[in-house]
């Protein structure tokens, strides 16, 4: 697995960029898409694979990043605000961070004193709220969306230029991806696992999960509304659809395609999704078809996501089929994820 | 405005009564399958297409709709067997991502079927008049026969959940899952019947709801979200639960859409509330949500015990 | 890292082919072809074949690649499919859009990398006024033009009360806008109605209330399968006695068959305003309506006739400037007259290129072989332009 992700990040530092230096700039955005909805889905891992914590509302830190580029900018080009107004990309980057930290402290704790399909859906409650509340605000052009006309402006970096963003991103998954493995790692990675497995023990032992569960939602949260924004940079244009539950929902899939609890699960989840959704959709428009039936089918046959697959092949596995009643239970005691937990070789 | 009042009740109630036809399959495979199925919309839609091309097709609503029903019933027998039978002792997260897999091909294979218009459906001179129920109230003969027919449902659930063998089988299930397979109960033809009954009572509620709109591509993944709010205010796998939840929601939608901005018009300024009522009608059902989880994470009404 | 960069260039430039002068035009068509809404994007790809088969499928002595692409309702979708059609297709032309909130998302992706793009459909306000562009030109009309024709076809029938219904999104305040803009009379409600994926579609609440308000007269905007929902909901409620029908955009060619399936009657007689209708009287038109009809049985909706001009368009300017397409200052020369067969007759552009065009109010009636349809009553406006036109700095 280890070798695995280093040719997979590896694959990413090199076929893009040379994709547009030989004129294909098409896969290049493709590319840039799914880095960036890479590291939204690492975000989401940190608590759903590590956290056993399912939030099905993701998406809102998406379009929270966004427009916390969008809406400055709008201002600063078309008047009014004067106090966000800015092209500056600290500026967005603050504001994109400030509001996501808020928004995911708020709905974390009220979130996170319910447990399993509860919590799916509040946050997907939470994720509507914020939903319609864009689609309500009709000066950043509520339901059609807003034009980002200037990309955040940085210091000796251009983002109008497509290698620059790539590198941005890339930069970035990478960055995330050593956070997260640090995170999981740590002293409070080890506790937040251990509240997943088994909460009462980790309780017994005077562990306050509420605590260790609510800092991990926030910083998957900002990570996740970082991504945002430089989703808002990378598409210059945001709508309230970017944080649909649909949109959650993909980003869960991403996860759980490429593999929860592995650290770069996520990344090969968001690579294999944006490229089959892309490359089915040039042979047919009915590509809706073929790719439900691989979900369908890489649910049943694939445990543990692709990243199980591969570090456990499913062609040396034995059946691990137990008795439907003990395996019923577990699942009713929470939305716990079988995956194997074994972070320290999952690099 | 005591006459609109009561047709928007009424309205409300029939919105209600759609949405529990909906939830209650859903609560039923949600308690005692414990799963979670996204695609059960998908047996909405097909319901109301079903009976949409058999309406035109023997030109009769009443012979569409009844013909209709086992199709749907076994379109969700086969889904279960195919592909749901293999997916109970996942977790939830697995059930979320094959159902949503479901959705994608039930859609297209549905527009490849019928096309991507949609299909209204005529209904007899019957039912597609108004009634006067009394001085200045008058309202839809059809929408009086859903509520009609929803109370009927309502009923027959509640004599097959509380006075019968499988009723009784069905509520040992949502209590005590373990239990009930370790007392020798077939409990794989259990779910299967459960999950087609489900799938038949979606159907139903997508039969009923053509008429009005039409049959098209995609109206269960309108509406299943909805569904969820309500089950899960109602407390999953509750069937009382499940009905009175839905009403309160049915009524919540329809009281906020006619009344919210004359409400917010004494608050603000008319412009403002033209833009926020709504958005903040549309968020009504989800801010409820949220309060019902965070105070009574188990829903309103839970079943008896889990 | 910058050394690898340099090296990748450079051995890029050894070995990227040579750009050849295209031999052929590439049109990209970016319309819903999935969703509900894929009838209207159907109807609009039928019309665009028509199109190219009146015209021998040649524009300028080349021939012509049409590339159709989805944009699935979203905004999102419609962006990507366009970056897809600028970027990798490399396209000449980009012409389509149904929906305002795509045209607006995708609008940059076309400009920026000099490309025309036609729309055959979205007119929202901005992209007449402030977001106005040389290279944006539109064969339909912009969203307030056509409820505004219906505003005066209301004074001039002595509407002095209204109701007003439409969707919560762009184009649906465009549309109430542009009524209350001509309207005189006083409108005693309104209700913007959730759109979008699970847009609302049981508008009994809303009918309760418009009958309640004792108006004289009800107008909507339901674009799509909502248009067809409403009309049942308005028929069922039994208000075409009293609260007779106005639409925009909601009752066409596509709804028009299946409300007749359904035996919806209370369609019949109601009102609206638009640029074209199948039955005007245009050579063109007639050509355009009856091959239409022989080949796919039924009306081509105004979607597919402003389809079929964004084709004829684009054949003017590549006709004018000889197929040489790197002559982008001629082809918007000669876009900019307007100097082609099309189905609604003589038009002119504005500065805005938003065309300055005829607006007539229809009825909905039985043609003479059992269908519905709808014909002319009457000109509402004559050569009208756009409101927003002042605004455009061109």
């Amino acid at each position: 697995m280890r070798w695995f992700s280093i040719v997979l990040l590896l694959i990413l530092a090199i076929v893009p960029p040379v994709a547009f230096i030989t004129g294909h700039a098409f896969w290049m955005d493709l590319f840039t898409r799914l880095v960036v909805l890479a590291i939204a889905a690492v975000a989401l891992n940190l608590i759903l694979g590590y956290g056993g914590l399912v939030s099905f509302g993701h998406a809102a830190y998406l379009g929270l990043g966004a427009y916390a580029v969008g809406i400055p900018v709008y201002h600063a080009t078309y008047g009014g605000f004067d106090s966000i107004a800015s092209y500056n990309g600290f500026v967005h980057l603050g504001i994109a961070i400030a509001v996501s930290a808020v928004y995911a402290l708020v709905t974390g704790a009220i979130s996170l004193r319910t447990r399993g399909v509860n919590f799916i859906m509040i946050t997907m409650a939470f994720g509507q709220m914020i939903f319609y509340a864009i689609v309500s605000l009709e000066t950043y052009g509520g339901d059609d969306g807003l034009t980002i006309d200037v990309r955040s402006e940085f210091p000796g970096i251009n983002l109008d230029n497509p290698l620059a963003l790539y590198g941005l991103c890339y930069g970035s998954l990478v960055l995330v991806l050593y956070l997260v493995y640090r995170i999981s790692n740590s002293r409070f990675g080890l506790t937040l696992q251990g509240a997943r497995s088994n909460e009462e023990r980790m309780r017994a032992i005077g562990v306050d999960c509420y605590r260790y569960r609510l800092t991990a939602y926030v910083i998957s949260g900002v990570i996740c509304g970082y991504a945002g924004f430089l989703l808002g940079n990378f598409t210059t244009f945001i709508s309230p659809e970017m944080m649909d539950w649909t949109r959650s929902g993909e980003i869960m899939f991403m996860v759980i395609l490429g593999g929860a609890t592995y650290l770069c699960g996520p990344v090969i989840g968001a690579l294999v999704f944006i490229l089959l959704e892309h490359l089915l959709s040039e042979i047919t428009v009915y590509w809706h078809l073929p790719f439900g039936l691989l979900l369908i089918a890489s649910v049943l046959f694939l445990r543990g996501g692709l990243a199980g697959a591969l570090s456990n092949p499913p062609w040396f596995r034995k059946d691990r089929s137990s008795a439907l009643a003990s395996d019923t239970s577990t699942a009713a005691s929470g939305t716990a994820t079988k995956a194997p937990t074994r972070a320290d070789d999952d690099v | 405005m005591d006459s609109i009042l009561f047709i928007q009740l009424l309205n409300g109630l029939q919105l209600g009564i759609l949405l529990f036809l909906l939830s209650a399959g859903l609560t039923l495979t949600f308690g005692i399958m414990d799963f979670v199925n996204l695609a059960h919309g998908s047996f909405y839609m097909l319901g109301a297409f079903f009976c949409a091309s058999l309406t035109l097709a023997t030109g009769s609503f009443w012979l569409g709709a009844l013909l209709a029903l086992p199709l749907t019933a076994i379109a969700g027998f086969v889904v279960e067997k195919l592909v749901i039978q293999h997916l109970y002792r996942r977790d939830h997260l697995e059930h979320v991502l094959a159902t949503f897999g479901l959705i994608l091909c039930i859609d297209t294979l549905t527009h490849l079927y019928w096309g991507p218009e949609g299909i209204a459906v005529p209904l007899p001179a019957v039912l597609n008049g108004q009634i006067e129920l009394f001085e200045g109230v008058v309202f839809p003969t059809f929408r009086l026969l859903i509520i009609g027919t929803g109370c009927i449902v309502a009923l027959g659930l509640y004599l097959l959940v509380n006075h019968t063998r499988v009723g009784m089988l069905i509520r040992a299930g949502a209590s005590n899952r373990t239990m009930v397979s370790a007392l020798g109960i077939d409990i794989k033809a259990l779910f299967s019947a459960v999950f087609a009954l489900g799938a038949t009572l979606a159907g139903v509620a997508g039969m009923l709801i053509a008429p009005i709109t039409e049959a098209s591509i995609g109206m269960g993944n309108d509406i299943i979200i909805t569904t969820f709010v309500v089950i899960i205010i109602g407390g999953i796998g509750s069937m009382k639960g499940a009905f009175l939840a839905a009403l309160l929601i049915g009524m919540i939608d329809t009281i906020g859409r006619s009344f919210l901005d004359d409400f917010f018009k004494v608050l603000m300024s008319s412009e403002a509330a033209e833009t926020a009522a709504p958005a903040v009608s549309a968020m009504l059902i989800y801010i409820l949500m949220a309060i019902v989880l965070a105070v009574r994470p188990q829903g309103l009404f839970p079943p008896s015990s889990r | 890292m910058k050394k690898l960069i340099t090296a990748l260039s450079a051995a890029s430039m050894l070995t990227a082919p040579a750009l050849f002068a295209a031999d052929e035009v590439k049109i990209g068509f970016v319309t819903t072809l999935t969703t509900g809404a894929a009838s209207i994007g159907k109807d609009q790809e039928n019309a665009v074949n028509l199109a190219l088969e009146h015209i021998g499928a040649s524009m300028g002595g080349k021939p012509v690649k049409l590339i159709m692409a989805d944009d699935g309702f979203k905004p999102e979708l419609g962006k990507q499919a366009t970056d897809k059609l600028v970027k990798q297709d490399d396209v000449d032309f980009v012409a389509g859009y149904i929906w305002s909130h795509v045209l607006l998302a995708s609008r940059k992706s076309v400009l920026d990398a000099g490309k025309f793009l036609i729309s055959a459909n979205a007119g929202p306000s901005p992209v007449a006024g402030k977001l106005c562009h040389e290279n944006f030109f539109s064969t339909s009309w912009q969203n307030d033009q056509t409820p505004m024709a219906m505003g005066e076809t209301l004074n001039q029938q002595g509407v002095k009360s209204l109701y007003v219904m439409a969707p919560n999104y762009a184009a649906g305040k465009d549309m109430v806008a542009g009524v209350e803009r001509t309207f005189k009379g006083e409108i005693v409600g309104k209700d913007l109605t959730k759109w979008g994926k699970d847009a609302q579609l049981d508008f009994s609440a809303e009918l309760a209330k418009a009958k309640a308000s004792g108006a004289e007269g009800i107008f909507v905007f339901y674009p799509g399968k909502a248009g067809p929902a409403f009309i049942k909901q308005y028929e069922q409620a039994g208000l075409q006695d009293s609260l007779p029908l106005y639409t925009v955009f909601t009752v066409d060619s596509l709804s028009l068959p299946k409300l007749q399936a359904g035996g919806m009657k209370g369609v019949l007689g109601s009102q609206m305003t638009q640029f074209w209708s199948p039955d005007l009287d245009i050579p063109a038109n007639k050509k355009f309506v009856d091959d239409f009809r022989a080949k796919h049985g039924s009306y081509p909706s105004f979607y597919a006739a402003q389809a079929y001009d964004a084709i004829q368009l684009i054949k003017s300017a590549v006709d004018a400037v000889d197929g040489d397409l790197s002559d982008m200052d001629g082809m918007r020369a000669a876009m900019e007259k307007a100097d082609f067969p099309s189905v609604r007759g003589e038009f002119s552009y504005g500065n805005n290129h938003m065309p300055i065009q005829n607006f007539y109010s229809r009825t909905v009636v039985e043609d003479a072989d059992g269908n519905w349809t709808t014909t002319i009553d009457a000109t509402v406006f004559e050569n009208h332009q756009d409101v927003y036109a002042g605004e455009c700095s061109l």
